[in-house]
């Protein structure tokens, strides 16, 4: 099982080209979903013949998204399974493979995001609003786990700079907050226990967020994000540890000041604000110099800032990152 | 206890604990070359390993009490077969460690146990499972007779074994405590079953006491 990294080299994949009864199913729902929320949510400038259009069009659009950024070498792609299969979600369980089997919980539509804070066009947004000024594209980028983990995933969906350009932040937005779904009413099945309080919460510094690199994901693989990947919307950040880039995303926030996230209000000691993925500062109670790639047998050396110093690194320069760990 | 249909469950109770304890291996084993064991099959043989070392000592310090409260003097001799199975999954784990986090390399092991805590307190567990791995023969038991340590004293560490693999199951834990709390509330009841035995020795509440129960 050890010769499961790809050798054959995506993107060759004919299937999701062809639609599924599932996918029809869910087609349907949400372009009837859509419409309510068409009628519901009257903040944008919202037509249901426009949505309906574009629902029906989002999984083709996620489909003949063009690779803007490739392979590199000495990485090789994990597969769909291993991607799909192992990740954290804790929203859907603790386990590695909680995520995949409690994916149904997680209803993605109808999906709205709110856009709340520091700037011009704040409002709820149904999803498919949010989606649609974008063109969409495939990324192909490495993601290291705080856990010592790591993967070669193809993302599919546009630059955050593009979305934080649509609404327009003002002069005072210094820092970009997010928020995973959480209903009190009816929690994921992994929100029953207070593992950490939710919902969970991320956030980025403002020229984090407008750096290129910086994704929001709607596919992966050439398909619609499956649930336990973080549907519908999820943000990418590859110079940080996987955790950073939160999943699920009902609520994005620019603000003046940092806004506490997750894992540093859950243990302050042993997760900071930037988590950046660095090789020379160790978590204080394992190594992070070495990762092991999802599919391999041994470790590979981590790689600073996950292999992406040169586009990021300037972003810290005169940072302590010892101290801004 | 000394009817013929005891005797037969007897001779039965060891290849039945050989195949029981031993499965666990053969699982990852198989499942390893199966593809069954996960999309990330060395992380789940360092953790079945761990689990499977933790809950087989925490089975063969149960021995000793089972055996008092059942009178069945004869289940003492599982000890040493279960003890040895607790080390066998130890060296499993350790050895996949070694090899696959560590990729052999000596420099890394040592910083490891220096710098990391759990990794320090693991080590420290292996240390002693290995001392009384290789005083478990018979004849090194009797010849520890005349030494300065006693084979009992020297045996009674297993319980500082089971105190540090749970700090150090604790100490990997990221969110979920419940599994190594329960062995810590476990390890505790067979502690206070052998403080309260040793305790009632001292005041000969107890008269038939015998050595062969140490
Ligand atoms: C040199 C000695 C040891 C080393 C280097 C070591 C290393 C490790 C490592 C790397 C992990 C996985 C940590 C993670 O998932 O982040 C682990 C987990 C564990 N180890 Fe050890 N260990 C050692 C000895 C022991 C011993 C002697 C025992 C018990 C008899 C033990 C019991 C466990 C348990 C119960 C776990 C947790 C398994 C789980 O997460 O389900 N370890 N150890």
């Amino acid at each position: 099982m050890f010769n499961n990294i790809r050798k054959n080299r995506y993107p060759n994949i004919g299937e999701n080209q062809v639609t599924d009864q599932a996918l029809y199913e869910k087609r349907r729902h949400f372009i009837k979903t859509g419409l309510q929320a068409g009628l519901g949510i009257s903040l944008s400038s919202y037509l249901p013949i426009l949505a309906m259009a574009s629902a029906q069009g989002l999984s083709e659009r996620i489909g003949s998204a063009k690779n803007t950024r490739h392979l590199e070498p000495n990485d090789e792609l994990n597969t769909e399974e291993q991607i799909t299969h192992y990740n954290n979600f804790y929203e859907l369980g603790t386990g590695k493979e909680d995520p995949y089997r409690n994916a149904d919980a997680l209803i993605t539509d109808p999906w709205s995001v709110s856009i709340e804070g520091e700037c011009e066009n704040p409002g709820e947004y149904a999803i498919e609003d949010i989606l649609k000024p974008h063109d969409l594209e495939e990324r192909i980028y490495r993601l290291r786990c705080v856990e010592a983990w790591s993967m070669v995933v193809p993302w599919i969906g546009f630059p955050l700079t593009e979305l934080v350009k649509h609404f327009k932040p003002t002069s005072k937005a210094k820092y970009i907050a997010f928020e995973t779904i959480y209903d009190k009413e009816s929690p994921l099945p992994g929100q029953n226990r207070r593992s950490i309080e939710w919902p969970y919460r991320e956030g980025l510094r403002m020229d984090e967020a407008l750096n290129p690199l910086s994704f929001m994901a709607v596919g992966l693989y050439g398909k619609v994000m499956p649930n336990q990947n973080g549907a519908p919307l999820r943000l990418v950040v590859p110079w940080k540890y996987g955790f950073k880039s939160i999943k699920s995303i009902v609520k994005i926030r620019f603000q003046e000041d940092q806004p506490p996230t997750s894992w540093n209000m859950t243990n302050a000691r042993e997760y900071g604000f930037y988590s950046n993925v660095n090789p020379e500062v160790s978590h204080p109670r394992w190594s992070q110099a070495k990762e092991r790639r999802v599919g391999e047998l041994f470790k590979r050396d981590t790689l600073m800032f996950n292999g992406y110093a040169d586009e990021v690194a300037s972003m810290y320069s005169g940072m302590d990152l010892g101290q801004n760990y | 206890m000394k009817s013929p249909g005891n005797q037969k469950i007897r001779q039965l109770i060891k290849p039945a604990l050989h195949i029981s304890l031993f499965f666990p291996a053969v699982y990852l084993v198989y499942g390893f070359f199966a593809g069954t064991i996960g999309i990330n099959p060395i992380e789940t043989i360092t953790h079945v390993t761990g689990q499977w070392g933790l809950r087989i000592l925490l089975l063969s310090l149960a021995i000793t009490p089972l055996a008092r409260i059942t009178r069945s003097g004869w289940l003492i001799q599982l000890r040493r077969l279960v003890g040895l199975y607790c080390f066998f999954y130890a060296v499993l784990h350790f050895s996949i460690y070694l090899v696959f986090d560590l990729s052999l390399d000596f420099g890394f092991l040592v910083e490891d146990i220096l710098e990391r805590p759990y990794i320090t307190v693991g080590f420290l567990t292996f240390v002693i499972l290995t001392l009384l791995a290789i005083t478990s023969p018979i004849r090194i038991r009797q010849r520890m007779a005349h030494t300065m340590i006693t084979w009992n004293r020297l045996h009674q560490m297993v319980y500082a074994a089971g105190i540090l693999s749970i700090v150090h199951f604790l100490w990997i834990t990221r969110v979920d405590d419940t599994e190594p709390l329960i062995y810590a509330l476990i390890l505790a009841l067979l502690l206070g079953y052998r403080i309260r035995t040793a305790y009632q020795k001292i005041h000969r509440r107890q008269p038939n006491s015998t050595a062969l129960y140490q």
